[in-house]
């Protein structure tokens, strides 16, 4: 091992800081899951018929479905009877204002760095914060209102505007699409709605924050995007659990919906729980997300910065149905020690002049694993339609490995499909050169990865790519010393 | 200031510098000539910290300091400067932020508080001047794209921003046309003054019409044979390294 392979090892051995856990009284369905569980969850939310019939449609299609294998993780055998479904902050009445939020959960948040108070939020940005399985708050409803915009937890949107969450549930990502897209469906308890009307650009960046609480729980959250005609948002969510032994399933859908010249800026800083340097524990990450152009000129793009989870598994995929409609994926996702990666995107083409862009940065250190997988499609019909994917790979020290599937279809001549990639390793030439400076070698390769990661990393709103900054170097700690 | 005392040292195996001796004091400028490959690069590797250069033998003292005991970036911040022969590409780091957290980590050092932002800008304007780099290099990645020459007008901008107290210049000339070679000199010129010290590391004796060094040595492999005043490097440029070669070739 040479003195540089030491200083890496070291630095990717950071310590998670928000593994703390939430003292507060939960509520919980029975263990595992039957239809009276999924009986129990709708009936917790008052939901109407046609929920539950969605649920119980998709929760015996489920149970027909193999668990899928064909994915470069590994991991033992998930019990599926041995999760709570189900797991709320008890709470006697649902608060009627921010000000009535268990002090315990807002002092959650403030650790978290997410004030739930509206005043001390970082202006410009509107949080739905989710603990487990249910939405705790929601902040600037009102003013969102004001422009006509429903920015709610999608167990209100259910009952509150039961038509939008009919029409539009489960019509990018139907139930039928995967195991884990049947099993969320099933048993999906929270997430956040948003419903942007024709024209209206979203005056603010509209947030959700993940937190994972109870044990032995899964989180199985669902969220809905509808941008109407010539509407826009930018929608960032963020997410970290506590510090446990035990591997806790996270199995999410995201469905994003552009109508004709509308555009969705979806933008993730996920840092769940990574499990210990041992590979003990963590989150397990497996998330369908999908974002359907359907109408002319619209766009959607995907944003992501990756840095936790034991095992990160998911493709936010654009279907470019519409005519010139836009796809874009911008993607970093690091591992460490015993994490395990596999995540890229789909960019299928349908419609004519459609456009995608892929730009991934895979960085694996200690002894992880990092894949990155994405399927480019162009469809008979896309004429002059056009992808370019650029994929890069980074290694720190020498024993992580790094992957990549990059599977091209091509049923149409006139597209033009471009694919770059690289893999690199940071030199020690690179190092010595900062030290010199008087940069120590830790500050130095996380710059030097923030420097790789940098093309995605400008594609976010500006305060999370400085978070999303110290992230990458935070999650670096250890691999280098 | 820098005391170098029978230094050895090896790399993979091989011992590359055979006991050098070298005392440098505050307002000195030192020039080492040497045919290629008798180890100006490795004494200049040496001493700012390399890890795969290992030293078998002898001392280097920096303003009293063992400087064995530092690490390269501790080194830096007691104010050991490299210009690098072939300086490093980072991609996706600017000059700006790279150079901004070095400043800051000196100023930590001497127990100072980071520059802000307004004053670290209007610091980079006033010494890009001095090496005539252009402000638009400022948000550009840290030598990626740059030429050689530029790379190396870098390096001595770097060097004004740091205001090293020791700055080792590692053919800092080679690849400089005419005009850049002024520019770098005027650089160098600009900020010498008599508590700061280089060591001038060149294979040609043209850098030294412009940096005028108070001592020249000459290393070949791996050893100062000669020392001397600048007539040295005249004497060198006209006779060549073959008499060098010839005389101390028993070593
Ligand atoms: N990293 C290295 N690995 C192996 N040999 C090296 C290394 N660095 C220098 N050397 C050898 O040491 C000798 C001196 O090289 P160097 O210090 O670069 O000379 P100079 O700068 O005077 O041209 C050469 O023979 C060179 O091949
Ligand atoms: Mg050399």
């Amino acid at each position: 091992m040479t003195e540089n392979d030491k200083i890496i090892d070291n630095l990717t051995q950071g310590e998670y800081k928000y593994g703390f856990t939430t003292n507060i009284e939960q509520e919980f369905s029975p263990l595992g899951l039957n239809e009276d569980v999924i009986r129990f969850i709708s009936e917790k939310k008052n939901e109407p018929q046609f929920m539950l019939d969605f649920r119980l449609k998709a929760y015996r299609y489920w149970l027909k479905m193999k668990e899928p294998a064909w994915q470069k993780v590994h991991y033992p055998p998930i019990d599926y009877q041995n999760i709570y479904y189900y797991a709320a902050p008890k709470n006697k009445s649902k608060p009627k204002s921010l000000e009535e939020i268990d002090p315990e959960i807002r002092e959650t948040y403030k650790k978290l760095g997410i004030p739930l108070e509206e005043q001390k939020l970082l202006a410009g940005i509107a949080v739905d914060a989710i603990m487990d399985s249910v939405s705790v708050a929601t902040t600037f409803k009102e003013k969102l209102n004001e422009v006509g915009i429903i920015f709610c937890p999608i167990s209100e949107a259910i009952i509150d505007y039961p038509e939008l969450v009919e029409k539009y549930l489960g019509s990018v990502v139907p139930y039928t699409d995967n195991y884990f897209a049947a099993l969320n469906s099933a048993v999906f308890s929270d997430g956040s709605f948003v419903y942007i009307p024709k024209g209206v650009r979203s005056p603010m960046e509209l947030s959700t924050y993940f937190r994972i609480n109870a044990s032995q729980t899964g989180q199985f959250e669902r969220t809905l995007i509808v941008a109407e005609e010539g509407a826009y948002v930018s929608y960032l969510e963020g997410c970290t659990a506590p510090m446990r032994d035990e591997n806790q399933l996270h199995a999410a859908i995201v469905e994003l919906y552009a109508h004709k010249d509308a555009s969705i800026k979806y933008s993730t800083v996920q840092n769940w729980y990574p499990g210990d340097k041992q590979g003990k524990g963590g989150i397990y990450n497996f998330v369908t997300k999908r974002g359907l152009c359907e109408g002319e000129n619209s766009k959607i793009s995907w944003t992501q910065v990756e840095t936790g989870s034991a095992i990160t598994w998911k493709y936010p995929s654009c279907i470019l149905k519409g005519k010139n409609s836009v796809g874009e994926f911008y993607s970093v996702a690091m591992t460490n020690n015993y994490q395990q990666a596999d995540t890229g995107t789909k960019m299928t083409h349908i419609g004519e002049g459609t456009r995608s862009r892929i730009v991934s940065k895979g960085i694996s250190a200690g002894k992880s694993d990092n894949s990155y997988r994405g399927l480019v499609r162009i469809n008979k019909k896309a004429e002059n339609s056009r992808n370019y994917t650029q994929c890069d790979s980074l290694l720190i020290g020498s024993e992580c490995g790094a992957h990549t599937f990059p599977y091209i279809e091509v049923e149409n001549n006139t597209a033009v499909v471009e694919h770059e990639a690289t893999t690199s390793k940071i030199s020690d030439d690179s190092i010595f050169y900062l030290n010199q400076r008087g940069i120590s070698t830790e500050d130095a390769v996380g710059m030097i990865v923030n420097g790789y990661a940098r093309e995605v990393i400008m594609q976010l709103p500006m305060e999370f790519a400085v978070e999303a900054q110290k992230l990458l170097a935070i999650s670096l700690e250890g691999s280098v010393g | 200031m820098l005391k170098i005392n029978n230094l050895h040292a090896k790399v993979e195996g091989n011992e590359i510098l055979h006991g050098i001796n070298l005392e440098i004091n505050p307002g000195e400028i030192h020039a080492i000539m040497g045919p290629n490959g008798s180890g100006k690069s490795t004494l200049a590797s040496v001493l700012a910290g390399k890890n795969e250069y290992e030293v078998t033998e002898g001392s280097v003292t920096f303003e009293g300091k063992n400087i064995f005991e530092m690490e390269p970036e501790i080194r830096s911040r007691e104010g050991i400067f490299l210009a690098f022969q072939y300086p490093i590409e980072i991609p996706g780091v600017s000059n700006a932020n790279f150079l901004r957290t070095a400043v800051n980590e000196h100023r930590k050092h001497k127990g100072m508080e980071p520059m802000e932002a307004g004053d670290f800008l209007k610091l980079m304007r006033e010494r890009a001047k001095l090496v005539k780099i252009d402000p638009k290099f400022f948000s550009r990645a840290v030598n990626e794209g740059f030429s050689g020459g530029e790379k190396k007008r870098n390096e001595i901008f770097q060097m004004a921003m740091l205001e090293p107290k020791l700055s080792i210049l590692d053919e800092t000339d080679s690849g400089l046309d005419i005009d850049a070679l002024r520019i770098v000199s005027d650089g160098v010129n600009a900020l010498r003054n008599e508590n700061n010290s280089f060591l001038v590391i060149t294979h040609y004796q043209r850098l030294l019409n412009y940096i005028v060094p108070d001592f020249v040595h000459v290393l070949y492999n791996g050893q100062i044979v000669k020392s001397g005043t600048k007539d040295l490097a005249l004497e060198l440029e006209e006779r060549g390294y073959d008499w060098i070669k010839e005389e101390f070739k028993t070593i």
